[in-house]
């Protein structure tokens, strides 16, 4: 049998999710082997990009940071911040967005702000960055999570990135014009989102771990009725992450 | 210095820079995003000379942003990202000040920020956009009312109105424009007729550069009138945007320059250690910026290895292969 880790099956389920023509933005950690192996196995056509402005780089070594030089390098266009954003949000491109967060509600919505009250936080993260911009504006979102109930959460802290607001049509209602929560993808399954509703349902449940476990770890009731075995990785899936994507083990 | 006349006024040290241009309680810009191309030298040199009260304007400043937090530099920051990717999930100095209440705070996001840059730049009041509808960043505010509308903190964080141009209910965010004191970005090369050339990303420096009063330009190298203008395309400013220039190979370091040297890992994640703790990170200040008179002293402490292990391959940018656990 196979053997693989939380990151390796993380990577590939959210890289599944991809699909030709799709314009990925990506953050770093998990996300970036996520948006590689997303190109080099199931979807060569599509187009890797980070919020920093480089588009398109050829990413012989997984970066870093959004803005480490190598998101420069073999680009077709390197630029600048505003020119990324009018990627994101364009009404040509389907763009989805790799995102990771601190909380998650069942709607999707995300904190990257604080824990506590927000003027004297008893924990301060780094904030928004670019993803209450890309929850705003990309066709879609995927977030990654560690998934246990501190994380989440029946209220957020802090909304930081909007998903699908407080369900139903509320989002479409507050102005934005596209978009929403796609997926979450953590590292024991794969959440997706009720047409109706907007709430979280759990659509997969990873080899080797039970539904209740989701369940438990989950401070909201989520629908696990429709709930699969996702498939596992194969032998040239978890190649090509090691080999190509990330050879120099710095994340998997 | 008299090699270059065009820019013979514009020429200096970087302590006359920083002294003439940088001033207590300033609004201060600077260029770069977390691992890359933060003016660093003139960061440190902020610090060396003590300066107070600082209103730092910024999208996602990493390394930079830290230091001058941590040195106390800081008094109030209006921010969309504190975090220096692997090498900080959350900006060390940032989070203490932050949870001890230490500096004041305003959230917003990097488009916002960026936005804001680009209203300044164009002499605008204000620009819209739909970033941010339903969150908390359009909720809450930071700033107290008490400082808001003077010192150039804007008379308010946000507005949402409806689209004028709009029959069917549709909201628009409006975001004040940023007009900082002073913005310090490095770049790889200026001319030697002041023209700034960025290569690699830009992020959002060319507009955080035009919306401010004042702009020190750190860089590589200073290149001939020749080579600045044989591919114009590649400019990123033209000299009439910049009042001081200073020559200062490395001045990014520890974090990174396309085309040049890489980021470095050990500075980095010998960083990440002491900045957990105050008394290390003070060690760490008095180590490698009180302890160290200018920028020349402090690569002699950095290292001639150090700075060969990280040096870029021109090719690719980076340094190929190098240890960055």
């Amino acid at each position: 049998m196979l053997t693989y880790s939380a990151n390796e099956m993380m990577a590939l389920a959210a890289g599944r999710l991809i699909k030709d023509g799709d314009i990925v933005f990506a953050g770093t950690g998990v996300s970036i082997l996520a948006a590689t192996a997303a190109k080099r196995i199931y979807a060569p056509k599509a187009i890797v990009f980070f919020e920093t402005g480089g588009i398109d780089p050829i990413l012989e070594e997984i970066p870093m940071a959004v803005a480490d030089s190598r998101v420069m390098y073999g680009t077709c266009l390197n630029s600048g911040l505003i020119e990324a954003f009018s990627i994101v949000g364009h009404r040509r491109l389907h763009t989805v967005a790799f995102l990771g967060a601190a909380q998650i509600d069942r709607y999707g919505n995300l904190n990257t702000t604080s824990l506590g009250e927000y003027h004297r936080p008893k924990t301060r993260f780094p904030g928004s960055g670019g993803a209450c911009d890309v929850a705003s504006f990309a066709s879609g979102v995927i977030t990654f999570m560690q998934h246990d109930r501190r994380r989440f959460v029946e209220q957020l802290d802090y909304l930081t990135s909007v998903g699908w607001y407080q369900g139903g049509n509320s989002r479409k209602k507050l102005g934005l014009r596209r978009g929403g929560a796609i997926a979450v993808v953590t590292n024991l399954g794969l959440m997706k989102f009720d047409e109706t509703s907007k709430e979280m349902v759990l659509a997969q449940y990873y080899p080797g771990v039970s539904v209740t476990k989701i369940v438990e770890n989950t401070s909201f009731s989520i629908d696990v009725s429709g709930a699969t075995e996702a498939p596992p990785p194969s032998e040239e899936e978890l190649r090509i992450l090691r080999e190509e994507v990330d050879p120099q083990r710095l994340i998997l | 210095m008299s090699n270059y006349p065009e820019i013979a006024d514009k020429l200096m040290s970087l302590q006359e820079a920083v002294g003439r241009f940088v001033t207590n309680g300033c609004q201060l810009s600077i260029g770069g995003f977390t691992v890359a191309r933060n003016p660093m030298a003139a960061v440190y040199e902020i610090v060396r000379q003590r300066i107070r009260d600082i209103h730092l304007v910024c999208h996602s400043n990493g390394q930079g942003l830290d230091v001058l937090i941590g040195a106390g530099c800081v008094k109030r920051v209006e921010i969309a990202y504190g975090g220096n990717g692997r090498y900080a999930p959350t900006c060390f100095r940032f989070r203490k000040a932050v949870e001890r209440s230490q500096i004041e705070f305003e959230d917003y996001s990097n488009y916002q920020m960026s936005l804001r840059f680009l209203a300044g730049s164009l002499s605008i009041p204000f620009i819209s956009t739909k970033s941010g509808l339903g969150s908390d960043l359009l909720r809450l505010q930071g700033f107290s009312e008490e400082i808001r509308g003077q010192n150039n903190v804007a008379r308010k964080k946000f507005e949402i109105i409806q689209n004028p141009f709009a029959e069917e209910e549709d909201r628009v965010v409006l975001l004040p424009a940023l007009t900082p004191d002073v913005a310090i970005i490095h770049a790889q090369y200026v001319g030697e007729d002041g023209t700034v050339r960025i290569k690699g990303l830009t992020f959002a420096d060319a507009e955080q550069a035009k919306s401010a009063d004042a702009v020190i330009v750190t860089c590589e190298e200073i290149v001939s009138r020749s080579f600045i203008r044989l591919d114009p395309d590649q400019n990123t400013l033209p000299p009439f945007f910049v009042d001081a220039i200073v020559k200062l190979p490395y001045g990014a370091h520890p974090t990174a320059c396309f085309g040049f040297y890489d980021y470095d890992p050990k500075h980095l994640n010998h960083y990440k250690k002491v900045a957990k703790d105050d008394d290390s990170f003070n060690k760490y200040l008095d180590e490698w910026v009180y302890g160290v008179a200018d920028h020349e002293e402090y690569l002699n402490r950095v290292g001639a290895a150090a700075l060969l292990g990280i040096k870029a391959n021109p090719v690719v940018g980076y340094a190929q292969g190098l240890d960055r656990k």
